[in-house]
């Protein structure tokens, strides 16, 4: 099973082939609530990053000390912890960011790629494919954050990153940046996901 | 009155949760496929929600505010969700056998539902008063409710349509969604 691919394999998985967001559609509330612009879809992915692979970590580590029955319960707490530590910390150093993603920051602890990945994963294994896993989940979902971002805020007000790429004469479409546009950007984006797969595949 | 018809208003309709502030995505996606367990599961949301905004009102205000340990709010929070969640499903199981049948699978999955603790955060957020944060969690439900519900209607309808094959399933819901969305966008001046 697991045991058997190999460590870049492990890492590459999340990128594509699992995709937390586009393939497994887990951590959608997120996705689609936070990428109203591209640097705010790549700062809520950088605090996934964080939460996932240091809960990974802790949770493989003590993989064998927790009891059967009470591990969600761990689980959840091990993650909130973490998820309080990233929340303070852009609060702290970040200000305008933290108010951008609001109560998004905390509501990562019921995202589900987190307890996905510790269920179903750091807590039957290694610490050192915990965490590659834990990277290659959290970079996917973080590329897909931020592309998703990128094309709402092109289409939406012509910047990506805060820099204006659209001429002046393009009409911005408010819709983008709007919560429509979020669900048909995501829409679209699995839609040719799976395009791409088909034609992989054939 | 008015205040608490404001509220009711505004988290049903303005800002329905689903569709205007995107919590509980991950149910309203997955459980939205028939009629009958969309509305199961919207009750079963609402009765957690409702217990929720009682429960963590009285903990932020007496234990974590009269403490001041205002930074453990999203893992008491959880905590509190998670054990409330396990309580609610002991007591359906014990007073009634069709409730239990009817809640009953839906009522684990509700611990991960963002929607619930998203209610913990926002009152907190939003300063209400008790009275308030019990309707604020009850109309949140209301909310939930009606948009996954009027989503199951219209996918019942889709699986007749004919949909290009590369956006069948999770990606013309999204879209769908993305309409619906639109439509609710027009409920925003109301308040």
């Amino acid at each position: 099973m697991a045991k058997k691919i190999t460590l870049s394999r492990e890492f590459l998985k999340g990128l594509w082939d699992e995709n937390p967001v586009l393939r497994m559609l887990l951590g959608l509330c997120p996705a689609l609530a936070v990428t109203n612009s591209a640097i705010n879809g790549l700062s809520m992915g950088l605090a996934v990053i964080f939460t996932l692979v240091m809960s990974s970590a802790i949770i493989s580590l003590a993989r064998n000390i927790i009891p059967k029955e009470v591990r969600i319960p761990t689980f959840i707490i091990v993650i909130a912890t973490f998820v309080t530590i990233a929340d303070k910390m852009l609060a702290a150093y970040f200000p305008d960011i933290s108010k951008a993603l609001g109560p998004f920051v905390p509501l990562i602890v019921v995202n589900c790629i987190i307890l996905g990945r510790q269920e179903a994963f750091a807590s039957k294994n290694s610490v050192s494919r915990a965490v590659i896993d834990a990277f290659g989940m959290s970079i996917g979902f973080t590329i897909t954050l931020t592309i998703l971002g990128s094309v709402r805020e092109l289409l939406g007000v012509g910047t990506i990153f805060a820099v204006q790429i659209m001429p002046d004469s393009f009409e911005p479409w408010m819709v983008m940046v709007l919560q429509p546009g979020a669900f048909l950007t995501l829409g679209l984006m699995i839609g040719i996901s799976n395009w791409l797969n088909a034609k992989r595949a054939k | 009155m008015v205040n608490i018809f404001i509220i009711f208003l505004s988290a049903v309709i303005v800002n329905n949760y689903v569709l205007v502030n995107f919590l509980g995505i991950c149910p309203f996606i997955g459980v939205s496929k028939k009629i009958s367990p969309a509305v199961s599961m919207g009750m079963a949301t609402t009765f957690v929600m409702t217990l929720t905004s009682a429960v963590s009102w009285l903990i932020n205000k007496y234990i974590l505010e009269g403490l001041n340990l205002q930074f453990l709010q999203t893992v008491s929070f959880i905590l509190v969700i998670a054990s409330l969640v396990q309580l609610v499903e002991m007591f359906v199981k014990k007073i009634s056998k069709p409730l239990y049948d009817a809640l009953g699978i839906f009522l684990p999955l509700i611990t991960t539902n963002c929607a619930i603790l998203g209610v913990a955060l926002f009152l907190v957020l939003k300063e209400y008063n008790f009275i308030e944060s019990i309707i604020f969690g009850f109309s949140a439900g209301v909310g939930f409710t009606l948009a996954i519900v009027i989503m199951a209607g219209i996918r019942e309808e889709l699986e007749l349509a004919d949909v290009p094959e590369y956006f069948k399933g999770a990606a013309i819901t999204m879209i769908v969604a993305g309409c619906l969305a639109l439509a609710f966008m027009g409920f925003s001046g109301l308040i």
